[in-house]
């Protein structure tokens, strides 16, 4: 099981604790950039960047520019990165970072091809890293690391973990937790591709066992059956926290793709009914609205006191 | 994307699968000679781009001139779905013993290609009876595997030797096109006892089309939908009032349930992307200008890295030039929003604190 505080925070003593080093993989491009130095102001230890090429430059004046990951990871000892290149060229950025001993890759990009992810995960497994994406938000824990392009308003530090398939929702519905006085312990952007690197229940197991967690809340979306999944799981392992789920794409028409690649439901596999069903199963409420989540979550909590 | 099914039959030929004579055409003209071509008895199958086709009278049985004077035009002025016709395919009609089910598609989360087969196919895939299922991996479907499937079928003989070799052939036109499913309902098996593929559904991943210029003929897109990608949105056109636009294809889901769940019809699905800019906002407004059935639009943004101040810029743009005269409900919040609201006072743009009120005053404002 992936230790993700570990990663992400590490433990007292460690020379690095909560300032664990970050690699941006295309570093000087527009995006990649401007989500640098985003990161940077949330508190994040960016320590190097990597774009072939441009090996050698400073980002910002600082920050070493390395032309492959090898020599990263090398300079750095860093075991994060997180992929900003252009779709087409994510595979060879994320074999890069994976060869290299990156243990915890971020994958920005939309559009990857699924067969692309498929190789990035087979190889991710050998070397024992864990991928979150592609077409994420990324993951953080509030108020110490930001490894992603989230806002920082909605977030606050807190017990609740929020799982979400989509970016905007889990800004919405973090932020609608925050002002009901639900900080968060972490926010995982599963992404909205049909095929992820952590999939709802590899979040739910990172998770479900930090010591001092209140809840969980799950912002599924139509499209194949990550949520049933997890439902099961919940269901069969016994998970007694408060939990809450949202589902976007009740009156999506079938057959349609809703603006995320895995957005589709084909015959009934990835419909809505089908989740809502799965979680009432599970005994978790499912918001009609983002709002909702909070008033649901409060409600979960007074039963289970 | 999904493919047509004459499009799917393209391929499925390149591949090699068994096909029956088959012809499309798009006007009762070019379908006449296709007609004299194939000679009766044949079947008229409609081209759209959804299943059900024939539950809703979209493939006919032809036996002469008269019959077909009669149901080319019929079926052609079809609507499935709310997809009009593409084409028409005639397609030599079969004696069939028994119908099959095969798909190969790719298992979201086991991460690799499944297949599904079935003795008992013809009916949609949920109701399929007794399926078998196997997981294949990234690679082609070997020889042992494609046998033990023809096996738990009970295929026996040519049949058997015809249904591995389809298999076969199915899996490698899988992997080298990069499809997420390709479907043959019904594979049928013939009074020959040989294999034929009746029908065909091919769905792409639309991400890897860059590698595939030679499906790129295949695309089918309205202008608006073009676009729309050029300019870096998602659009789905739907048949309702209510243009909903925002940001993150979440969001606008949420939205577009919201607005169902108070009464409202949306007209479109707008995702204006991650990195909205004043001109990419405005190209949208453009989009939806030219969406004749729209009656009021409805803006839900979570300004994040996207200022809302940079969308509160593109719609007084729009004012100015007169590029929309619709009634506009939108609800900003996050970055900037305090002025992107100050911006607005006094618009045609109606902002609402929550989304929900922004629904509601939709809802009503369009039925003025």
């Amino acid at each position: 099981m992936t230790d993700i505080f570990g990663l992400l925070r590490g433990n007292p003593g460690d020379p690095d604790y909560k300032k664990k080093g970050v690699i941006v993989q295309g570093i000087t491009g527009a995006y990649g950039s401007l989500h640098a130095k985003q990161m940077i102001a949330y508190g994040t230890n960016i320590v190097a960047g990597v774009t072939p090429g441009k090996g050698g430059e400073k980002f910002e004046g600082t920050i070493p520019v390395y032309n492959t990951m090898q020599e990263a990871v090398d300079a750095t000892n860093a075991k994060i990165s997180i992929v900003f290149v252009p779709a087409k060229f994510f595979l060879g950025a994320a074999k890069d970072a994976l060869n290299a001993g990156i243990k915890l890759l971020v994958a920005i990009p939309e559009h990857v091809p699924i067969r692309d992810t498929m190789e990035t995960l087979e190889l991710a497994k050998q070397k024992g890293a864990v991928v979150i994406g592609p077409n994420t938000p990324g993951i953080m824990i509030p108020e110490l690391i930001k490894v992603g392009i989230m806002p920082p308003m909605p977030f606050k530090a807190g017990k609740i973990a929020v799982l979400s398939k989509s970016g905007t929702l889990l800004y919405e519905i973090s932020d609608a937790l925050t002002n009901s006085g639900f900080g968060q312990s972490i926010t995982i952007g599963i992404g909205g591709d049909p095929v992820n690197g952590t999939r709802l229940i590899d979040a739910f197991e990172m998770v479900k066992d930090i010591p001092d967690l209140d809840g969980l809340v799950v912002v599924g979306e139509i499209g194949g059956d990550s949520e049933e999944i997890l439902a099961q799981r919940i269901i069969d392992s016994g998970f007694k926290k408060p939990t809450v789920a949202y589902i976007a794409g009740r009156a999506a028409p079938k057959e349609k793709r809703m603006g995320h690649a895995g957005a589709i439901v084909m015959g009934t596999y990835g419909s809505a009914e089908s989740k809502v069903s799965m979680f009432n199963k599970a005994n978790i409420p499912v918001a009609k609205r983002p709002a909702e989540v909070p008033v649901l979550l409060a409600g979960k909590m007074e039963k289970s006191d | 994307m999904q493919l047509l099914e004459f499009q799917a039959k393209e391929l499925f030929r390149e591949y090699g699968i068994n096909l029956l004579k088959s012809i499309s055409s798009t006007n009762i003209e070019e379908g006449r000679k296709h007609a004299k071509e194939l000679g009766y008895p044949f079947v008229i199958k409609i081209q759209v781009p959804v299943g059900g086709r024939g539950k809703a009278g979209g493939i006919q049985k032809c036996q002469n001139d008269d019959e077909f004077e009669l149901k080319y035009p019929q079926v052609m002025d079809l609507t499935i779905k709310g997809e009009k016709a593409r084409a028409i395919l005639l397609e030599k009609m079969a004696d069939i013993k028994k119908e099959l089910y095969l798909s190969l598609f790719l298992n979201r989360s086991k991460r690799c290609y499944t297949i599904i087969a079935s003795a008992e196919g013809g009916v949609e895939i949920e109701s399929v009876k007794n399926q078998i299922i196997k997981e294949v991996g990234l690679g082609d479907v070997s020889d042992e595997l494609a046998r033990e499937v023809a096996k738990e079928m009970k295929l026996e003989g040519k049949t058997a030797e015809q249904f591995v070799d389809t298999l076969k052939k199915l899996s490698k036109l899988t992997i080298e096109k990069e499809a997420e499913l390709v479907e043959i309902n019904p594979l049928a098996i013939m009074q020959d006892d040989s294999i034929m593929a009746l029908d065909g559904k091919f769905v792409t991943d639309d991400n890897s089309n860059f590698r595939h210029p030679e499906l790129q003929k295949y695309q089918e897109k309205t202008a608006i939908e073009e676009q729309a990608e050029k300019s870096g949105f998602s659009l789905v056109e739907l048949d309702g009032d209510i243009a909903v636009v925002g940001n993150g294809a979440g969001l606008v889901m949420s939205t577009l349930d919201m607005l169902s769940d108070n009464g409202g019809k949306p007209a479109c699905f707008l995702d204006v992307g991650g990195g909205a800019t004043t001109e990419s906002v405005y190209e949208a407004l453009t989009l939806i200008s030219k969406l004749d059935r729209v009656k009021g639009i409805l803006v839900n943004l979570y300004g994040g890295i996207v200022k809302t101040t940079v969308v509160a810029e593109a719609f007084l743009k729009a004012y100015e030039n007169n590029l929309i005269d619709l009634p506009v409900f939108s609800r900003l919040k996050g970055t900037e929003s305090e002025k992107a609201k100050e911006m607005l006072q006094g618009s045609r743009t109606n902002i609402f604190d929550s989304v929900e009120e922004a629904i509601n005053a939709a809802v009503m404002g369009v039925k003025k």
